[in-house]
């Protein structure tokens, strides 16, 4: 057989079959308006002139033959760094229904393609399984009946607030306040938290859409809300704002945009909410934060320190430590010196095996003011795919575990167990989040969620959109594009973050009136969660129910 | 649901008719145990000095008593008095029951060196030392309390029987403070020592409903390694080990246990004169915040009565009677039962900021609102 040299037929040639999103375009439908070409943000799409064949039946046997037509049609590209991410952008845009991507069931022959010039399948956003988590399947089943009559959750008054913060033991408490000496601060913050995304990973727009939500949320309907900044520093102009009492800063071992706080401190009108130093993240354990250089825009580069357009990888630990032992002395006492020991200062580690010793030297530090442990399924600006998909440890039994730990030494809530990783994932947020109070953690910490619910990021689990690391965010979450960006309303997202605390508010009034619990957050109350999973509900502890 | 009656004068009186409030109550109540508390005796036959302790509980066998005579013997206690109760077995459900132990003993010799506190504390090694005993000899041998001038009883049936198979209508036995209740555990086993009311260190309490936030306070109680946290069959132990804890290892005022169980919101606590000592006592107690529903009534050593309701008060609980009596009860017929001969426009039912204390002397009720200041200085 004699091969068919015209045809490219190396390894490395692809099909649109071979994507993992295959676009369908109705060519009787389309009008050429080019308005999905336009708008797909990985540039897939392409106007191109083709010829096809226009059969004729012909009755009479002299006249055999083709007409050919050319016509102008969109078709997609199968260069690998074009593929198609299956955002939807297309379809938004288009005026008559004609475009739309589909998802490819069949995607080994892309994988193939996954190492092109030895680099690693990176991607921005969310780990890759689909599927109920964990912490969906947790149910409440402690249901106050008779000898507690259930509670109204639409008419008693609910508390439904949680400390960050170290809280004394109580005999130490009554002590240090007849001397007079120095009480460790406390904040009193609602139990979700917005987790830490930078003024970097975030595009302007969505972070003042959530910075004003937030203030709404504290300001008007008097829901304590936080939000963490990430790496990467905070806008001048609101760390000179009274909003900045709504705000974690996070220092991580990039220390990008640290030095524009520090300067900002004097100028300071109020005490941010808290310090995160940032050890490690749920969705690459072990390594280091990366801003890829699409986004590395005049203000990002500005804010940080640093030339324009560059990668801004921050190394895997932070290279001045030698240990938590040293860390905890220097970083969490040098910060809490630096806010005259009135804010708390916590690290963030990876949720890992190791949690456990890390939690028990904070407990040993007088200075150390919470513990936030991001489990497995975190998400992330920009990460390498074996990173996000595989390496780290999944939340529920690293916060139990821990918890369990402190229980042991009667230290529980001392140090505030904060969790994330997974929270929200499916959409459950609430559930999820009270299931890992339940489980012990003081509050929890979210990010893609409230990029969903406030922004309507496209992306999902079976790797839908997911190019937050490359600033051609579709929606102008993730991007430093200006054109791109002012797609995003920051009032909408406004107005959206606090529509969503309002309801997770309410859902956990849901959860907490049947238990019977409205004084306290019911942090610990393992005794009211079930799972269908003997090993599960052994290892977490809780009742197994079927 | 669980019936509550206590009786505090400064004459003593027998028992039983607070166990005849019981029965005014008897309505909506399966009567399935009962748990008391005398404190302030006066025995017919034997003049009791109120320094010593008593030891109260049941050896379920012979060989149970006799180990309890062993431990009490090595301890270095000498029996000066042992009460037989008239029993009539019959009437008793249970029949196991070899001995109901209520013995006055000589604290020993070697405690004479030690402080008050000490001595309170052995008294209480000594009590978990005979409980653990009879948990290590299939439970057949319980310890209610180890203390100067206080009886405790609990059995499983209907009160006024207990009672009568106890001969405590008799009046040899009689006290100036006793406090009942009736039915045994409901949502864990059935089990003598989860009847209330619950006894450490001279402090107890007794309470109706559930204790909704019973596992992270419990999980809490246990952290803290105090040899005396122990047991938890019942979910409302917690509440008298709370005020024990907020009493003897605070050692705050009693008007401070509202405070911890069920604290003031941030816009009251703006308001209070102390309200920053206690929004910083609310954070370092948070998890000993009860969610109820609860009515808590409780004693304390010198005869201090009290009770105190949940946040969202949904237990009834009312307290009357006139100088020197007073009676307190989860339904106001108790109360009727015990003083019938009171002003009973005088009456209270405490509401959420409410704790009513009865102090030693027994003239006057004390409402104490959780709003007031605390008498507390370092707070001020
Ligand atoms: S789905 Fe998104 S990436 Fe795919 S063609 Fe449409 S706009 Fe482009
Ligand atoms: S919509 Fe934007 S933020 Fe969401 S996955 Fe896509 S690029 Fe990332």
């Amino acid at each position: 057989m004699v091969s068919v040299r015209s045809i490219a037929n190396t390894p490395s040639s692809l099909t649109p079959n071979d994507l993992p999103w295959i676009i369908e375009h109705r060519e009787d439908r389309c009008t050429l308006c080019g308005k999905c070409a336009a708008v797909c943000p990985v540039g897939t799409l392409k106007l191109a002139y083709m010829r096809k064949r226009m059969p004729q039946l012909v009755l009479s046997s002299s006249e055999r033959g083709s007409s050919y037509k050319t016509f102008v049609g969109i078709r997609q590209s199968t260069e690998v760094n074009k593929r198609c991410i299956g955002c939807g952008t297309c379809a938004m845009v288009c005026p008559n229904e004609a475009i739309h991507p589909v998802q490819n069931a069949e995607r080994d022959r892309f994988r193939f393609l996954n190492s092109q010039q030895g680099e690693p399948a990176k991607r921005g956003g969310r780990r890759n399984d689909p599927g109920a988590s964990l912490l969906d399947r947790i149910i409440f089943d402690r249901i106050s009946m008779l000898t507690d009559p259930a509670l109204d959750a639409g008419r008693h008054e609910f508390s439904c607030n949680t400390l960050l913060g170290r809280v004394l033991p109580p005999e130490e408490y009554v002590r240090r306040k007849l001397a007079g000496e120095w009480i460790p601060p406390v904040r009193e913050i609602f139990p979700f938290v917005i987790g830490s995304m930078s003024f970097g990973a975030l595009s302007p727009n969505m972070w003042l859409g959530l910075l004003q939500g937030v203030a709404y949320c504290n300001e008007v309907l008097g829901i304590p809300v936080v939000m963490a900044t990430g790496e990467g520093g905070c806008p001048p102009w609101v760390l000179r704002s009274p909003f900045l009492k709504y705000i974690i800063l996070q220092i991580a071992s990039g220390y990008f945009g640290w030095d524009e706080i520090i300067r900002a401190i004097p100028e300071m009108q109020c005490d941010p909410a808290a310090i995160e130093i940032k050890y490690g993240q749920g969705a690459k354990p072990g390594d280091g934060g990366l801003l890829m250089w699409f986004k590395v825009s005049k203000l990002i580069a500005r804010l940080r320190g640093v030339p324009e357009g560059v990668d801004l990888p921050s190394p895997p630990v932070h290279q001045t430590l030698y240990s938590i032992e040293e860390s905890v002395m220097k970083m969490i006492q040098t910060m809490s010196m630096a806010w005259n020991f009135r804010v708390p200062v916590y690290p963030k580690i990876s949720g890992s095996t190791s949690a456990k010793s890390v939690l028990n030297n904070l407990v040993r530090n007088p200075y150390a003011g919470a513990l936030m442990i991001d489990g497995i399924d975190g998400g992330t600006g920009a990460a390498y795919n074996i990173s996000m998909d595989a390496t780290g440890h999944p939340i529920a039994a690293n916060v139990r575990e821990c918890y369990l730990d402190l229980c042991a030494q009667g230290k529980q809530n001392e140090i505030p167990i904060f969790a994330a990783g997974g929270v929200g994932k499916n959409g459950n947020v609430t559930q999820n989040g009270m299931a890992l109070i339940m489980l012990g953690a003081s509050g929890v910490h979210m990010g893609k969620f409230i990029m969903q619910s406030a922004a309507g990021c496209l992306g999902t689990e079976s790797n839908r959109c997911n190019v937050c690391n490359i600033g051609l965010c579709p929606k102008g979450i993730t991007s430093q594009n200006p054109k791109l960006y002012r797609r995003l309303d920051p009032d909408q997202v406004a107005q959206r973050v606090v529509e969503t605390f309002m309801s997770i508010r309410t859902e956990m009034k849901k959860v907490m009136a049947p238990l019977g619990r409205s004084q306290s957050l019911p942090i610990g109350m393992s005794d009211a969660l079930g799972i269908n999973d003997k090993d599960v509900a052994e290892r977490l502890n809780i009742r197994y129910v079927c | 649901m669980c019936r509550l009656a206590m009786k505090t004068a400064s004459e003593p009186f027998s028992p039983f008719s607070v166990l005849q409030a019981m029965e005014a109550m008897q309505e909506g109540y399966d009567g399935s145990g009962l748990g008391l508390l005398l404190r302030g005796l006066k025995f017919a036959d034997y003049k009791y000095n109120a320094q010593d302790p008593i030891l109260s509980g049941i050896a379920h066998t012979e060989e149970a008593l006799a180990r309890l005579d062993h431990i009490m013997d090595k301890a270095g206690f000498t029996l000066k008095y042992d009460h037989e109760y008239d029993v009539k077995k019959a009437m008793i459900e249970a029949q196991d029951r070899h001995k109901y132990i209520l013995r006055v003993y000589k604290k020993p010799a070697a405690w004479s060196k030690l402080s008050t506190d000490q001595v309170e504390h052995e008294l209480m090694l000594t009590r978990l030392a005979l409980r653990a005993d009879g948990e290590a000899h299939g439970n057949d041998l319980t310890a209610f309390s180890l203390w100067p001038d206080v009886v405790m009883a609990k059995e499983v049936g209907w009160p006024l029987d207990i009672g009568l198979a106890l001969g405590l209508d008799s009046g040899r036995i009689t006290s100036r403070i006793c406090m009942a209740q009736g039915r045994q555990n409901t949502n864990y086993g059935i089990n003598l020592y989860a009847c209330h009311p619950f006894f450490i260190q001279g402090v107890a309490t007794m309470t109706n409903g559930e204790n909704t936030a019973f596992i992270p306070i419990k999980d809490w109680l246990t952290g803290r390694a105090y040899p005396g946290y122990i047991g938890y069959q019942s979910d409302s132990e917690v509440f008298a080990h709370i005020l024990h804890y907020v009493t003897k290892q605070l050692k705050l005022p009693l008007a401070t246990y509202k405070h911890v169980i069920t604290p003031l919101k941030n816009e009251e606590l703006t308001k209070h004169p102390q309200g920053d000592f206690l929004r910083g006592l609310r954070d370092a107690c948070r998890r000993l915040i009860i969610d109820g529903p609860n009515a808590v009534i409780g004693t304390l050593p010198d005869e201090t009565s009290m009770l105190v309701m949940d946040a969202k008060k949904m237990r009834p609980a009312t307290v009357g009677g006139k100088p020197g009596e007073w009676a307190i009860a989860s339904e106001m017929c108790g109360v009727d039962a015990m003083i019938p001969d009171r002003d009973r426009s005088k009456d209270f039912q405490p509401m959420r900021e409410h704790t009513v204390i009865i102090p030693p002397d027994r003239q006057e009720l004390q409402i104490w609102s959780q709003f007031d200041q605390l008498p507390i200085h370092q707070a001020a």
